[in-house]
């Protein structure tokens, strides 16, 4: 027999609805049998009142106060019996001091978004103008999570294993020449699968994707005097609810089932989903910012202040949210559990984490509980946890980020070390053999995979402008300039900007093949940004988080024009997949330790064996032997990589390969047009194999195999003998 | 929203028509659930549904696995193409057999 549950029935009424006191846990909205359990938590409120509206009302259904016996600790909790799950939005109201020098924000005037709200609307088409005068802006909605997944869970491929590709959701594919019915939403993203299998990239890293409201930016664009936006999203208004300006059926209330739906197809691609999430602040900026939910709900728990009771601002937002408050923490966490557990998210991202391990102080902890907390957290056991080791006040942990063994890191230092090297510093040759093995010195414990290499992101310049541009230009976002970094480490080959000048563009093309292949050859876990792969440019500005226009949309006819560019891409993705010896979990050993004559990896210059590690060297090779690929359980071909950053040819000696081996070409960035970059497993022969002279600002790489001619032969004599 | 059954060929055709939302997805659900046994066919007329909410899928999909669970069987026909796009965006879609005219789910019931 089924056992059903007395408790089923109300015991309470108020204006016609009929209520129960409700479970203190879950936080939030959850459906219970025959109504809904609203649970909410303040530690400085002194009294709280739901609010609920008709979908898209102006005034509220009913309000419903908290009767005083409905409260357990700080958690005030109801059931509200016989509610349409779908016609429904809800707020909260909340009283109490309002004293902001002691913290205390309270103002019962304000209807206030539920921390946890699983769905929000009021921004359920990205840009349409919002209702100024409505009394309650971001609504919290009912959502169902009964999402069918068949046979789906998170794929967990070996992180060592993953090309990443950060993108932008509504970028991608807003631009028209997408060619899509619903442009800029989740459900174009599915759409355009076919073309990130055919680039090769096996997990996608979106930006943010939590509610936010696009148009919080008070900037104008000075040449064209156009409001700017919120484009990129850091700054949250819910962390429970994917953005539904990005649904295209954001405006029928269904996209958690778009966005489920989304991951479910990449997932059946093989497509991992990483989540850019931003905990460090809120939406709610500082003292003059809107009050949406937490500063309204309890202030004094959710943002660090001062002790004058100012915010403070370690996020560059005017905010930041008190990451080590036990009461945040577990929303934090509870937040993560959801999105795997309900979203099927295969890792996260976390913006300025370095803010996680502040103290309610704002000074840095030794041990930051949080981050304990998510690295041996069970549902989040399996899933990748990388941090932006810094924040934007100057702490600075890019190797010293407190790992339990679990968290990588962006490697801040790959990226400018590349970036130098690439454009022909000097001084730069032994830091790249570092970048180039994984930074053992920043991860000695925790392995190459620590490392997430890239050269470019959101934040900073494009490759195409990497490569155009010695300055920012970021006018356009209405700051005088004053916004976006200023060590971007870039050279524009000549000329600042576009140019037709035939030799600029040529060495411009050739140093973008030239970033990508040393990207595509690093020890770690490679990550490029999108648009980069057909040469998209933001015409050399570095912070388009306003731009919600052309300098940020990728426009998809340069994949005609840039052809050559894509091919390079997706063939280096396709050797670092075709080659386990790039993708190793331990740091190399630097000796034979299995016999084969070679050690794992050795290094090189024009002389081989002979690295150049002078003060004046531009120039670097290395070789890794295949015997000795993933610690010899997964034997490679040998691969030899040279990298010539001077403006002038060089001859590199080749080292000698074992017996019956050859070497072969598989890209060589100053080949003529058409044979620098070969398909992987079809690489020529090189001619003359014991030098390669390497063009100007170039790089070559090379496999090391028994040839296929000398296979037949061989299998021939099997045969007969 | 209003509901009609007919029979034809011992095909149950029902036809939909308005908007279907949680305040009368339960209504069709009752409606066409009783008349289900063990290899009963039915064809979803839903070219006259303008409007179909989040919940009216749901009801849908819970209708569907209903009725194959009996050894029956439901195809849609006539969805009009924003509730096509609506079923394929958030992953309905792929649960049911649909097709464009009566005539052709008919076809695929006999």
């Amino acid at each position: 027999m089924t056992v059903s549950r007395i408790d089923t029935y109300p015991t309470h009424t108020h204006a016609g609805f009929e209520l129960r006191a409700g479970r203190p846990y879950p936080f939030g909205a959850t459906f219970v049998p025959g109504g809904v359990n609203f649970a909410v938590f303040s530690r400085y409120a002194t009294s709280c009142t739901l609010v609920l509206f008709e979908i898209g009302a102006s005034r509220p259904l009913v309000e419903i106060p908290f009767p005083p016996e409905f409260r357990i600790g700080h958690v005030y909790a109801m059931v509200v019996f016989g509610l349409d799950p779908e016609g429904i939005e809800y707020g909260f109201r909340m009283d109490g001091p309002f004293n902001p020098h002691q913290g205390h924000w309270f103002d019962p005037s304000n209807i206030l978004l539920d921390p946890f709200a699983k769905a929000i609307s009021g921004r359920e088409v990205w840009g349409e103008p919002p209702n100024e005068a409505d009394i309650f802006p971001h609504r919290g909605r009912l959502v169902l999570d009964d999402f069918d997944w068949e046979a789906d869970r998170p794929l967990e491929i070996p992180i060592e294993d993953l090309v990443i590709y950060e993108m932008h959701v509504r970028g991608f594919t807003r631009h028209f020449s997408s060619g899509l019915k619903y442009p800029g939403t989740f459900a174009a993203i599915r759409e355009k699968i076919p073309y990130l299998l055919e680039l090769g990239v096996n997990c996608v890293e979106l930006m943010p994707i939590f509610e936010f409201d696009e148009f919080d930016n008070k900037f104008v664009n000075p040449e064209t005097g156009e409001r700017l936006k919120q484009y990129w999203g850091y700054g949250s208004v819910g962390f429970f609810a994917p953005k539904a300006g990005y649904a295209a059926t954001g405006r029928l209330g269904m996209q958690v089932d778009e966005f489920k739906a989304l991951v479910k197809e990449l997932h059946a691609h093989g497509i991992e989903v990483f989540l850019d999430v931003v905990f460090n602040h809120t939406g709610e900026g500082d003292a003059e910012g809107p009050t949406i939910s937490y500063r309204g709900l309890d202030n004094k728990t959710y943002y660090m202040l001062r002790p004058d009771g100012h915010y403070f601002n370690f996020s560059g937002c005017g905010n930041t949210m008190n990451c080590n408050n036990p009461v945040v923490r577990q929303m934090v966490l509870a937040c993560l559990r959801y999105w795997v557990a309900e979203y099927h998210i295969d890792g996260f991202r976390f913006d300025l984490a370095s803010i996680l391990g502040r103290d309610q102080n704002g000074e840095p902890l030794a041990n930051p509980p949080l981050i304990e907390v998510l690295a041996y957290d069970p549902v989040l056991a399996r899933c990748k946890l990388i941090a932006e080791a810094w924040d934007a006040v100057g702490l600075y942990q890019v190797g010293s980020f407190p790992a339990h063994g679990r968290w990588a890191e962006w490697n801040g230092k790959y990226r400018d070390t590349i970036r130098k090297f690439l454009k022909g510093d000097m001084g730069q040759t032994a830091e790249m053999a570092r970048r180039l093995a994984g930074s053992p010195d920043l991860y000695p414990r925790r392995g190459p995979a620590a490392s997430i290499n890239f050269i470019t992101a959101h934040d900073g310049f494009s490759l195409a402008d990497l490569v155009a541009y010695n300055e920012k230009h970021n006018w356009a976002n209405g700051e005088e300039g004053r916004d976006g970094a200023n060590d971007n480490y870039s050279w524009n080959c000549g000329h600042e900007g576009p140019t037709d000048d035939p030799h600029i563009l040529t060495l411009r093309r050739r140093q973008m093949k030239n970033a990508l292949a040393m990207l595509m050859v690093s020890q770690g876990v490679p990550m490029i940004c999108m648009g980069d792969e057909i040469g998209h440019t933001k015409q050399g500005n570095n912070n388009t988080y306003a731009q919600d226009n052309a300098l940020s949309w990728l426009n998809w006819d340069l994949l005609t024009e840039n052809e050559d560019l894509f091919r390079f891409f997706q063939r280096c993705i396709a050797f670092r997949r075709a080659h386990s010896g790039l993708r190793n979990s331990r740091h190399f050993a630097h000796e034979d330790y299995l016999g084969s004559g070679y050690a794992d990896i050795t290094w090189h210059g024009a002389k081989a064996w002979q690295p150049d590690w002078s003060y004046h060297s531009r120039v670097l090779a290395f070789m890794l032997d295949g015997r000795h690929a993933r610690g010899g359980a997964e034997p490679d071909d040998t691969i030899y990589v040279a990298m010539n950053m001077h403006w002038e040819s060089h001859r590199f000696e080749l080292p000698r390969l074992p017996r019956g081996m050859r070497w072969r070409v598989f890209a060589n960035t100053s080949a003529s047009p058409g044979e620098e970059i070969w398909e992987p497993g079809y690489e020529p022969l090189l001619q003359e194999q014991h030098h390669i002279w390497l063009g100007p600002r170039s790089v070559v790489i090379l496999v090391g195999r028994a040839g296929t001619a000398v296979k037949a032969r061989r299998k021939l004599a099997t045969g007969t003998g | 929203m209003n509901i009609e059954t007919t029979i034809q060929d011992q095909i149950h055709v029902v036809r939909l028509w308005g908007q279907i939302d949680s305040r009368n997805a339960p209504v069709v659900q009752e409606k066409i659930l009783p008349d289900v046994a063990p290899g009963t066919r039915i064809l979803l007329d839903m070219s006259g549904v303008n409007y179909m909410s989040s919940a009216g899928l749901r009801m849908l999909l819970l209708l569907t696995r209903q009725i194959s669970a009996t050894d029956s069987k439901l195809v849609l026909v006539g969805l009009s193409e924003e509730l096509a796009d609506t079923m394929a965006i958030t992953g309905f879609l792929p649960f049911f057999e649909a097709y464009e005219t009566e005539a052709e789910g008919l076809i695929a019931l006999q």
